[in-house]
């Protein structure tokens, strides 16, 4: 049986609530961490069947018509097996939900570094080197590479105007018209996509590094020209994705292609680099703000145009104005966005697609607004909250974000700061302060899952859910024990395996509260056939310690059960709440900044975060989601960015010595507070998004206080010592 | 990877014996078997020189003597190092990560290859990887690549730390042929600039063996190694300064300084160190050091901000020196 749900408003009298004290929102450590540390979780890449082969990706070094002028040469080097160039190879990875296979093809490499063929040796470093000797000509016209050469695609323009935004502009008492842009980005997983891909006649079972196993398994299918049904997929543990494995990637395909015709296991893993170019980055962005305002910094008017770029035949434009929709009140608003068509590496969803970029530079631009108004940053924004969604005066399922600006302005310590940039000096170090606020859409997406009771009276969850990292093993386990009254070590949970029912996957920050629900109504669904076994309605049920109690009748679960095992499945979708009301998560970030007056350096000396998701699901993997994510937020603002050559469009910097991502030493203490808001739009669970709020007011936090310290206002990111030497005098 | 023979010889006479023309020498490995793997070096034989006792750090008269595969993290802790050559130790701290020091050898590190991304890519045009292909880093995207002592047919930058502050201290290279013979050579002798044969980056021949360093008494108390860079720990430099300065009476008796960051080879100019030399610390004497030094920098677009950092930094190093 399965409980089917929608969320299509408020509450549910009908379905349990979770209780207080229980196993839920417990700071509990990850159950798979014993193993992950101990290097007994099994990844893809580690899963070797008998027989397994190892194929290398090759990637095209120019664009044009592909040749491989030497491969039979390369054929018989000792130990190669299969040079294989195979039209269904796929051109870069699948964009998330897409389901279907993305651009196929070898014949012709559209961006420098594309996989154009695959070789199979018996060992990996014979696959590696054959690669490198195999030559590949690529010959055809020169392809667009700048944004300034690159066409705009028509079809992929995104336009929404209300009131009169033109005549707010010009008449604004106060105005900013300010220009910024963005580099293009990357995910940077610890774990390399891999996969290794068995056959068992006609029936494909791949282990993969995938986030979405439902839409891989689909995606998969499509690009071999097979039925879903023939293919499993298998992705237990996933050492990060951060959007770039929502999409099936190029070693999937390729390494089913050669398994298949090499009657032998094979396994590809992408090279460092190739994880770089392969799979899909975040478009860079070139962003222009309007503000127009009162003297009293309300906004009269706003206007937030952006600048992307994609391959050709991508349908994936980062959506750079998603916050800009619902964050601020103002009348007029101008909110436009386009995409030029560009021969680079594809782009696509990359953790916080949209706001980590559009968030961060918007809120860049409100402090310059306070700037200009003399009010203070923090007062700036409490005063433009809207009382409705813009523009659509949806109401807001919960609107938290004046909480987190004044909750995280009174533990942080704010009001002690001079109001003029440049007050503060420590030796060389110029010390300042700053603040943004952080908003991300909400998203739910459809999950199922199945919870089992065994005789014993212990649980099974099972779902193709995947956990990337983000501790889903811990909370659907802390999920199952709260609903089922168990303890959580009586609970059991199965991931990543397309022969268990589809749950959301991971990505979007959806997957916690989708396929947490789903589980949820599992085990609301196992309630109800027990309390039908009691002789009582489900809301009288109590089941806790193993034992289900009606009034004064308390029956062990191996009693209620009697030798037969009990399942429930629980299904989820959107419902008609995504229409009804403009749902999302709130936080504000404050940070202190040291600036050095001699070379431009700066260091981080605090950073705080206050974040409203919904219901804290586990204390501990919770703050980690948000440590992470204002992580990505330093990059972003001082570290990170894809260096694209000029002429060619390769990217330069592909690997982690010359990317750079925050070290330790970059990273400050991470003060994080959680304000628990129980949504009533977000199901029984009242959960919603983390992973990826933390990343969208970081970054403007600090670039904000660089300002403060400096007096520099970085519009260009990031923000490397030579840009801020360039404007320290 | 290519296929390679591996020896591990236990003596100098054996490892020299092994060494042909194709072989390679590895201390830790950190960056020739990331080479390896790229391809961009590929060795038919590696000689570990890991068991040739090498690895030992010797007062001798006038100086200390470094062996070859001391390691970058052994050599920054040692007590005598710190006392009187602390410039090298802080330039080593300032590099690379614990885990990479703990491998890296002192010979390694001063034949460490650039980090330039052309020269990595065996896709790319590059005169020191493939000499006459052409240089892919001019006209392309630039960051850590030399100002000074460039050709037209190579920018790469020299990325050491250690090389920097080694250049300050006149450090004498160790070296010894294949028929037994040992010589030493200077710094500025051992690395040689790019001009149409950036392929040949040192004055080493195939085959030689880099046996130890010889550092001699630090003309200068005052030493100071800054370096600025992208993140604040594992990252090259964008510019590095080393000094070592000794002051009498208010003035500058001697002043010896290196640079990273900027040149082809770890950089160093006499004319900023005559300027010095003699004179009463000033604002106005550093910005003529600053002038003096960049004044033939070849400033290609994306690297026009080292001019002014690298003036910036000398200034603050020299100031902090004087004090
Ligand atoms: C991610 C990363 C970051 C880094 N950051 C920095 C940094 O910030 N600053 C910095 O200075 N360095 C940095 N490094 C470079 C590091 O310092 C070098 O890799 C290291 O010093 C090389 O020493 P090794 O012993 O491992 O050399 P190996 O890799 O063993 O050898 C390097 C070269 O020297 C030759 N060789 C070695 N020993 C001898 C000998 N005795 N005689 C003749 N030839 C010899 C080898 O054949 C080879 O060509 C970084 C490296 C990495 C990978």
């Amino acid at each position: 049986m399965t409980l089917d749900y929608q969320i299509d408003g408020p509450e549910n009298e009908e379905l349990t609530k979770p209780s207080q004290g229980g196993p839920l929102g417990a700071d509990m450590e990850r159950r798979d961490g014993r193993d992950k540390v101990t290097g007994s979780a099994c990844y893809a890449a580690e899963y070797r069947p008998k027989g397994l082969l190892h194929g290398v990706l090759k990637r095209a070094p120019g664009t044009g018509a592909v040749r491989l002028s030497n491969a039979e040469d390369v054929g018989t080097i000792p130990g190669v097996r299969l040079v294989l160039q195979d039209e269904r190879m796929i051109r870069n990875a699948a964009q998330g939900t897409a389901g279907e296979a993305p651009v196929q093809g070898v014949s012709k490499a559209e961006y420098v570094g594309q996989p154009v063929a695959l070789v199979v040796a018996e060992n990996f470093e014979t696959a590696w080197h054959a690669a490198n000797r195999l030559q590949i000509s690529c010959e055809g016209a020169s392809l667009p590479v700048l944004p300034e050469n690159g066409e705009v695609d028509d079809d992929m323009q995104e336009e929404a105007i209300t009131g009169e935004p033109a005549t707010a502009f010009s008449d604004a008492e106060v105005f900013v018209d300010e220009t910024y842009t963005t580099p293009a980005l990357t995910s940077a997983p610890m774990e390399p996509h891999a996969a290794v891909a068995e056959w068992h006649g006609d029936r494909l079972t791949l282990h993969g590094s995938l986030q979405m196993l439902r839409y891989n398994r689909l995606e998969l299918a499509d690009s071999l020209g097979i039925e879903p049904e023939k293919v499993r997929l298998r992705a237990p543990f996933v050492g990060g994705g951060f959007g770039s494995k929502l999409g099936i990637s190029a070693d999937c395909v390729a390494a089913a292609l050669a398994a298949r015709e090499l009657g032998q296991p094979v396994r590809v893993v992408q090279h460092r680099r190739q994880v770089f170019e392969v799979n899909t980055r975040r478009s860079e962005t070139r962003q222009r703000i309007r503000l127009a305002a009162g003297r009293d910094g309300r906004l009269t008017g706003l206007g937030h145009e952006a600048r992307v770029s994609n391959l050709p035949g991508e349908e994936f434009s980062e959506p750079v104005l998603q916050g800009s929709y619902f964050a601020y009140a103002a009348p007029n608003r101008l909110l436009r966005s386009d995409l030029v068509r560009l021969n680079r590496p594809a782009a696509g969803s990359v953790r916080a697609p949209g706001e980590a970029v559009g968030v961060t530079v918007f809120e860049v631009a409100m402090d310059e607004l306070a700037g200009k108004c003399g009010i203070d940053p923090v007062k700036l924004r409490l005063r433009n909250l809207p009382e409705a969604e813009p523009g659509s005066d949806r109401p807001f399922s919960s609107h938290r974000l004046a909480d987190c600006l004044t909750k995280g302005r009174d533990s942080f310590g704010w009001d002690d700061r001079p109001a003029e940039p440049r007050q503060r000096r420590e030796g060389e170090w110029w010390i300042g302060t700053g603040m943004a606020a952080a908003v991300r859409v909400n998203m739910v997406m459809p999950a199922e899952a199945r919870v089992r009771l065994t005789p014993e009276g212990r649980a099974v969850v099972e779902t193709d859910m995947t956990d990337i990292g983000t501790g889903t093993y811990s909370i659907l386990g802390q999920i199952a024990a709260e609903g089922l009254g168990l303890a959580v070590d009586d609970v059991d949970v199965c991931l990543g395996d397309t022969d268990l029912p589809a749950g959301s996957g991971s990505g979007g920050s959806f997957g916690a509260a989708s396929t947490g629900t789903a589980v949820w109504l599992a085990c609301e669904e196992i309630r109800r056939e027990i309390a039908g076994r009691m002789g009582c309605d489900a809301q009288e049920l109590t089941l806790s310690d193993g034992h289900a109690a009606c009034g004064n009748d308390r029956r062990s679960l191996p009693e209620v059960l009697a030798g037969e095992p009990l399942s429930g499945r629980g299904k989820l979708e959107p419902g008609e709440a995504l229409e009804k009301v403009r749902q999302a998560t709130w936080g504000a970030v404050f940070s202190e900044v040291a600036v050095n007056d001699v070379t431009g350096e700066v260091r981080v000396r605090r950073l705080q975060g206050t974040f409203a998701v919904g219901r804290v699901l586990n204390q501990r993997t919770a703050r980690s989601q948000a440590q992470g994510g204002m992580t990505w937020g330093l990059g972003l603002a001082l570290t990170e960015g894809m260096a694209h050559d000029r002429r060619d469009g390769h990217i330069v910097n592909r690997d982690l010595a010359e990317y750079h991502v925050p070290v330790n030493a970059d990273v400050p203490h991470l003060d994080v507070h959680l304000l628990e808001d129980l949504d009533p739009w977000a199901g029984p669970l009242a959960a919603k998004g983390i992973g990826e709020l933390g990343i969208c007011g970081s970054g403007s936090a600090i670039l904000n206080a660089i300002h403060h310290a400096c007096g520099v206002r970085i519009r260009d990111l990031p923000a490397t010592p030579d840009r801020i030497l360039s404007g320290l005098t | 990877m290519r296929p390679f023979d591996y020896h591990r010889p236990e003596t100098s006479n054996d490892a020299l014996n092994l060494a042909d023309e194709e072989a390679a020498f590895i201390g830790g490995g950190t960056n020739l078997l990331d080479l390896m793997k790229l391809e961009v070096m590929t060795p038919d034989q590696l000689v570990d020189i890991n068991r040739l006792g090498l690895d030992q750090i010797d007062e001798v008269s006038g100086g200390i003597r470094i062996g070859a595969t001391v390691r970058n993290s052994d050599l920054a802790d040692d007590a005598r190092i710190r006392r009187n050559w602390s410039v090298l130790s802080r330039a080593l701290l300032a590099g690379a990560s614990p885990q990479l020091r703990n491998r890296a050898t002192t010979a390694g590190n001063l034949l460490q290859r650039t980090r330039c991304p052309y020269f990595q890519d065996i896709d790319a045009p590059c005169n020191k990887r493939v000499p006459g292909s052409g240089c892919a880093a001019i006209g392309g995207e630039l960051r850590n690549h030399a100002v000074l002592g460039t050709s037209d047919h190579c920018i790469a930058l020299h990325p050491s730390d250690m090389a920097v502050a080694m250049r300050a201290l006149d450090a004498e290279v160790i070296v010894r042929d294949a028929g037994g013979g040992t010589r030493t050579t200077a710094l500025v002798e051992f690395y040689r600039l790019p001009g149409d044969t950036p392929h040949i980056e040192t004055t080493l021949t195939p085959g030689e063996l880099i046996t130890g360093v010889h550092l001699p008494v630090p003309a200068g108390d005052r030493q100071v190694y800054r370096k600025v860079r992208d993140r604040a720990s594992y990252a090259f430099a964008l510019v590095s300064t080393a000094a070592v300065l000794r002051m009498e009476n208010g003035k500058i008796v001697s002043a010896s300084l290196a640079f990273g960051g900027l040149g082809t080879m770890p950089w160093r100019n006499e004319e900023i160190e005559a300027l010095l030399t003699g004179e009463a610390p000033s604002n106005a004497l550093f910005d003529k050091a600053g002038e003096v030094l960049m004044k033939e920098a070849e400033l290609r677009e994306g690297l026009e901000f080292k001019k002014p950092l690298a003036q910036r930094v000398l200034k603050a190093v020299l100031t902090e020196a004087t004090q």
